[in-house]
């Protein structure tokens, strides 16, 4: 905000007295006052605990054998880069990415598309794709868990219907399957955040550039490839940073349908590093996991205002 | 206009499936939480549930107490929400209308803790509530949900509130009001819409955590919605009536805040992009 040269209109509450701050001044003082305690309340809760990690991941510290707590210099980073288990979790969880997000966002565009038209039932669409969203993921994973049994569930119901094998025993106990309804659970949370964002996108594309494209003779297919993607470019890649970073650090869904398995061929690294706090109680090792976790998140953050600096500025 | 037709035909039919993709999952599981036990217990054969019955609800509420949790809920999420909003609010105001420095820094730093990864403060901060005796209390899940709320809302508000002209302030401040004065009387009234769709936004990201609850809290008398429902899974004979009904139960109101705030929740959502 440019503040104004106030200080020029006459009045009591403006004019600067001797061993008085200036207008502006006082501002600013109220300004700084204003945003101190949101930043030491996030620092407090969320800076300290990243340092704390860090020093953590120095030591020895297993909480079951206090006594044994030493420094222990770089051996816990030693043991991440030659631990098998944990870049298997890392591999699984990069081809887990990769497949949900894409699909997310084909499938985000679609419904981006048709919710930018205007038709009758377009509200209702609206909302119902909203809700999806807003419902916890621990219990979209449960929903979903429970359309795979055979029981509670619709899916083998609907196969049957269609003549089509499938069965209870199939989907969680076998190391591919078991994928499958993971990644309908999080195609069905995430596609509707995914579609919001690209409708935002969507509607800020002049209605002149479609016209004239239709007057030199496009076709709807290329008019999608040719202005509407091009132009949508920062949009869709602001939805792709968010979406990879909550894909990679998929937890609640994996703890909710398989706990990582069968064996560990549905765990990924943020399952693994739960595993080691929570589990094995190992805090030096853990730290060291959240550490490469954390210097993931902050390289997708970094390009993530990167993009907003170039896109017309780092703006609010 | 044949092939405007088959168009309209085919855009229906997607519409369609839209909706059913989105709503399906909920209807069966009203369905299921509607079933009778007997029913529950042999493979799906039929659309329509096998005996309607409300025992599983009655249940849910007699049996697993699952007031308990919604009220834990209810209080974490709403006072995550209140000193989010508040904390956020002052801040927002500051970094869209006075002459601060460092505003882009802040701004940035906000943004940076939105990445953090949760997993990453699961260990410290349970160390550090552990040295502290929090375990098992409201505290120790209100201060974590700030990493996920304050930034949200800091960001949004900041957002809304640069939209608000500043000039109906100035004029206020120049007849002599005080900032207090100018913020409680002109300021306040209407930013109030922004405030109240950061505080939805906060809210539900509170109320749909499972990660810190699991870590923190072991006393079942202090889980929340997400872990009381997780851990029905746990007993050693499987409810599934009862997770029906406890998923409906928990799903409901937020079906509800849906369908009758949609245009804020989505222009909190697409303002300045935000991380959901």
């Amino acid at each position: 905000m440019a503040s104004k040269p106030v200080t020029r209109i006459p009045g009591r509450a403006f004019r600067p007295r001797p061993g008085h701050q200036t207008y502006t001044a006082r501002r600013a003082r109220v300004g700084y006052l204003f945003v101190l305690p949101a930043v030491i309340m996030l620092a407090l809760v969320s800076v300290y605990p990243l340092l704390y990690n860090a020093w953590l991941s120095l030591h020895h510290d297993v909480l079951t054998d206090p006594l044994a707590t030493h420094f222990s210099g770089l051996a816990n980073y030693h043991l991440l880069l030659t631990d098998s288990e944990f870049w298997g979790d890392f591999l699984r969880t990069l081809i887990f990415t990769v497949i949900s997000v894409a699909i997310e966002l084909v499938l985000g565009m679609v419904l981006a598309l048709v919710v930018s038209r205007k038709f009758r039932a377009r509200s209702l669409v609206r909302a119902s794709i909203l809700i999806p969203w807003a419902i916890p993921t621990a219990v979209s994973a449960m929903l979903w868990k429970m359309f795979f049994d055979q029981r509670t569930g619709f899916v083998d119901f609907f196969l049957g219907l269609l003549h089509l094998p499938g069965s209870h025993e199939v989907w969680f106990n076998s190391p591919f399957w078991a994928w499958l309804p993971i990644i309908l659970s999080d195609m069905w949370k995430n596609t509707p955040f995914v579609a919001l964002l690209l409708l935002a996108g969507l509607q800020g594309i002049p209605h002149e550039l479609y016209e004239s494209a239709r007057i030199d003779g496009a076709n709807a297919w290329q008019i999608f490839w040719r202005v509407t993607v091009p132009l949508m470019k920062p949009t869709i890649l602001v939805a792709l940073i968010f979406r990879t970073l909550s894909a990679l650090l998929i937890f609640d869904t994996i703890f909710v349908m398989t706990g990582g398995g069968p064996g560990i061929s549905t765990e990924v690294v943020s399952y693994y590093n739960w595993y080691q706090f929570m589990t094995s109680l190992n805090f030096g090792y853990g730290a060291a996991i959240s550490v490469g976790i954390t210097i993931i998140a902050m390289a997708l953050a970094f390009l993530y205002v990167r993009l907003m600096r170039q896109g017309g500025g780092f703006q609010v | 206009m044949s092939r405007g037709r088959a168009g309209r035909i085919g855009f229906a039919i997607l519409v369609g499936v839209i909706i059913v993709y989105s709503l399906l999952p909920f209807l069966w599981i009203l369905r299921s939480s509607l079933e009778s036990s007997a029913g529950l217990s042999q493979q799906t054969s039929t659309f329509w549930p096998i005996g309607i019955t409300l025992t599983h609800y009655r249940a849910l509420f007699t049996e697993e107490n699952f007031l308990r949790p919604l009220i834990n809920s209810i209080v974490v999420a709403g006072m995550t929400t209140v000193i989010a909003v508040v904390l956020g609010s002052l801040a927002a105001y500051a970094l869209s209308r006075l002459p601060i420095k460092g505003r882009m820094a802040v701004l940035g730093f906000v943004l940076l803790v939105s990445f953090f990864p949760q997993i990453g403060m699961v260990g410290p901060l349970f160390l550090v509530f552990r040295h502290l005796g929090w375990l098992d209390t409201y505290q120790s899940l209100i201060f974590p949900y700030l990493i996920l709320s304050l930034p949200i809302t800091t960001w949004i508000l900041t957002a809304f509130f640069a939209q608000i002209p500043i000039e109906i302030e100035e004029a206020s401040m120049v007849d002599g009001a005080s900032i207090a004065q100018t913020i409680g009387r002109i300021f306040v009234p209407l930013a109030l819409p922004g405030i109240f769709t950061a505080a939805i936004l906060g809210f539900l990201l509170s109320w749909n955590d499972l990660l810190f609850a699991l870590s923190f809290i072991h006393n079942p008398s202090m889980f929340t919605v997400p872990l009381a429902l997780v851990n029905f899974r746990s007993a050693f004979y499987i409810h599934y009536g009862q997770i029906d009904a406890g998923v409906v139960v928990a799903s409901i109101p937020i079906a509800l805040v849906v369908l009758f705030l949609q245009r804020r929740i989505e222009a909190g959502l697409t303002a300045g992009g935000v991380k959901g």
